[in-house]
């Protein structure tokens, strides 16, 4: 149950510095809280309010919108396989079936070990690629029972180093160097951008 | 100009290195920026417009003409790209993020300097973590060799772009509650007047939403001039665009064709596309534009992919996803499916949609498990009216934004045209009545 470390204050604070608004960063730090503790703390949350300066209620009414947020932990892997209408047509469902017997829980449950939990998703935009799934949102197409079964040994066995924790997406952040910054532009900013051409009346 | 087969955003996808810098500036990369830079903002934005640009999000609103909808004289302007992909059988900004990321940014670039926004954002689906990584790559890349930041290429023009993304909310890809999300609110949209995006978008600034696919065709229309972009398509859908088939094809994939020229049958039976049915089978039915589009039947086959077109026939082209069905499908599975996306991702700001669409799914629910009522029909299509009065197309509706009249599209083409099926699980209800689920024979519902 944490607030941020000081290294990813120094991560939020350069975030919230690329928007207009802080509170415009708080899905991005709600991330960063999430890929820190796997799910998101109400220390965690009380922190990010304070950074982007709302109340607590606010991030958690912003967080539970959302459904990548957990606000309970989750296993490591979050096996999240696609039921939409393309899968379905090719077999979705059946493969929901056999990952919920293989591990011996249902949607939304994770196992004993805390290594897994499953999700029967809506569309992840893979769609000629049915069924596919992803494991903490990266993706694995046209899965066959014995493929899944296949991940699930790696996942288990640590051979998958590729598939970091659940809370981590991109392994790249974005960082503007000081230098080529261009600079947040706020909604108080009224000036004409430099590079229209002005005419007479004043308006590009 | 005449090119054989007309490629224009995927034209890299074949690269090993499409998306790293190197690879982008080794094939014609940040030439469209350098040349619009040489040039006037309006020059930009005079071509976009020549070149009849529709958006590819999904309500196919031309491009030049939102960007001038921006009120002249109110800044700062702000520039928001929408890659909240999540329209089911949709599968193409997902594609162009990951494999072109620096084909987005130009085109990002570009429509900034065209509309004199003073900054970007760049909204990607919250779920799609290769392409916030291929993208914060692009984008450090592109800061680091003077493409994005301040004073552009050597030049006045300066701008950031921000990478930012979402948490899981298909009702995000709608612009205003895409705008909501990014002023880190829950993603409700807007009521429509008075909160157009163009005129009161972020912090109630013009704000031009455009989707990831739109600008990627930004770099050639500048190249090329907007002209030799509306030479390629039919009259009223100019350019190329990308279509995903998915379903019971042979070869589902996703494909960049001559925007109103190709037919569904093209694209659906050709070996060079889908290459047909599984197993041969008789085609059922087809979603010509994502889940919120009516569905089309085999006498809609040969109708071009083409905006209008498809309008006039009573569905869109939607989100350019093509969902194909085959002669085995369960037309109520498949309805109850589709209902089932809009109830779970209704955000319940509107009363019609968050009850109507639950309701929906109930219903729907019960008559697949065996407990229908003969009443059931009627109150589907009672349900329906509540959510978008009359069942027209295009939708009425009671709602701000058109989610919950796209439950209403399954349900009004599955009963229309299988009907039958509805009825008989119902009767088979009423013969079996019985306090657990029985299995419904399979045979019957394609008799």
């Amino acid at each position: 149950m944490a607030r941020l470390t000081a290294e990813n204050v120094e991560l939020a604070t350069e975030i919230i510095g690329r928007y207009p608004r802080p509170k415009s960063a708080l899905i991005p730090l709600l991330h960063l809280a999430q890929e820190q503790d796997g799910h998101l703390t109400d220390d965690a949350m009380t922190h990010i309010a304070d950074l982007v300066d709302v109340t607590p209620a606010e991030v958690l009414g912003t967080a539970s919108f959302y459904e990548m947020f957990k606000m309970e932990p989750v296993g490591r892997y979050m096996v999240n396989i696609c039921t939409n209408i393309s899968c379905q047509l090719m077999g979705g469902e059946e493969l929901l079936e056999h990952a919920e017997s293989t591990l011996g829980i249902r949607p939304g449950q994770t196992t004993a070990d805390g290594l897994f939990t499953i999700e029967d998703v809506e569309c992840i935009a893979a769609c000629t690629e049915a069924p596919c799934l992803q494991v903490n949102y990266r993706y694995f197409h046209k899965i066959t029972n014995g493929e899944f079964d296949q991940l699930v040994s790696e996942l288990r066995s640590g051979a998958r180093s590729d598939i970091p924790a659940h809370g981590t997406l991109a392994q790249v952040r974005q960082h503007i160097p000081a230098d080529r910054q261009a600079g947040s532009v706020v909604p108080e900013n009224t000036e004409v951008p430099v590079w229209l051409p002005v005419s007479e009346d004043g308006n590009a | 100009m005449t090119i054989d087969v007309p490629r224009i955003i995927t034209s890299r996808f074949d690269r090993d290195d499409s998306f790293t810098l190197s690879g982008y500036e080794a094939t014609g990369g940040y030439q469209a920026l350098r040349k619009a830079l040489a040039s006037s903002p309006q020059a930009v934005a005079d071509e976009v417009k020549a070149a009849s640009l529709l958006g590819r999000g999904g309500a196919g609103f031309p491009a030049g003409v939102k960007w001038g909808l921006a009120p002249e004289n109110v800044w700062p302007r702000y520039l928001v790209v929408n890659g909240d992909e999540s329209e089911p059988g949709t599968y193409k900004d997902r594609m162009l993020m990951e494999l072109d990321p620096h084909q987005l940014i130009e085109g990002v670039l570009l429509a900034c300097y065209g509309i004199g926004c003073g900054q970007a954002f760049l909204y990607v689906r919250g779920e799609m973590a290769l392409a916030q990584e291929r993208i914060a790559q692009a984008l450090n890349d592109a800061y680091a060799a003077g493409y994005v930041g301040k004073n552009i290429l050597g030049t006045n023009f300066s701008v950031d772009v921000i990478l930012t993304w979402g948490a899981g909310a298909y009702i995000v890809g709608e612009e205003t509650a895409l705008i909501e999300s990014l002023e880190g609110n829950r993603g409700m949209p807007r009521l429509k007047p008075p909160f157009f995006p163009a005129a009161k978008g972020l912090y109630m600034q013009p704000t031009i939403v455009n989707n990831v696919e739109t600008l990627s065709n930004l770099p050639w229309i500048i190249n090329n001039g907007g002209e030799a972009f509306a030479a390629l398509g039919a009259e009223t859908s100019r350019g190329t665009r990308m279509f995903a088939v998915s379903g019971h094809v042979k070869t589902p994939g996703v494909f960049e064709v001559e925007y109103g020229v190709t037919t569904f049958r093209d694209l659906i039976y050709k070996p060079e596309y889908a290459g047909g049915i599984l197993g041969d089978r008789e085609l059922k039915a087809f979603i010509p534009g994502g889940a919120s589009a009516p569905w089309f039947f085999e006498e809609h086959l040969d109708l071009p992919l083409e905006k209008v077109t498809v309008d006039r026939a009573g569905s869109m082209l939607g989100s350019g996803a093509i969902v194909v069905m085959d002669e085995t499908t369960d037309a109520v599975k498949a309805c109850l499916r589709v209902v089932r996306f809009f109830a779970r991702e209704s955000c319940g700001k509107c009363t019609p949609c968050r009850e109507g669409t639950t309701w929906l799914e109930q219903i729907l629910q019960r008559i697949y498990d065996g407990f229908g009522r003969p009443t059931d029909l009627d109150l589907l299509m009672d349900v329906s009216d509540n959510i978008s009065p009359g069942i027209t197309w295009p939708p009425k509706q009671t709602t701000i934004c058109p989610l919950g009249p796209s439950a209403v599209s399954p349900i009004a083409s599955a009963m229309k045209r299988f009907r039958p099926e509805f009825e008989a699980r119902i009767a088979f209800a009423e013969q079996n009545r019985s306090s657990v689920p029985v299995d419904f024979p399979k045979a019957a519902s394609h008799a």
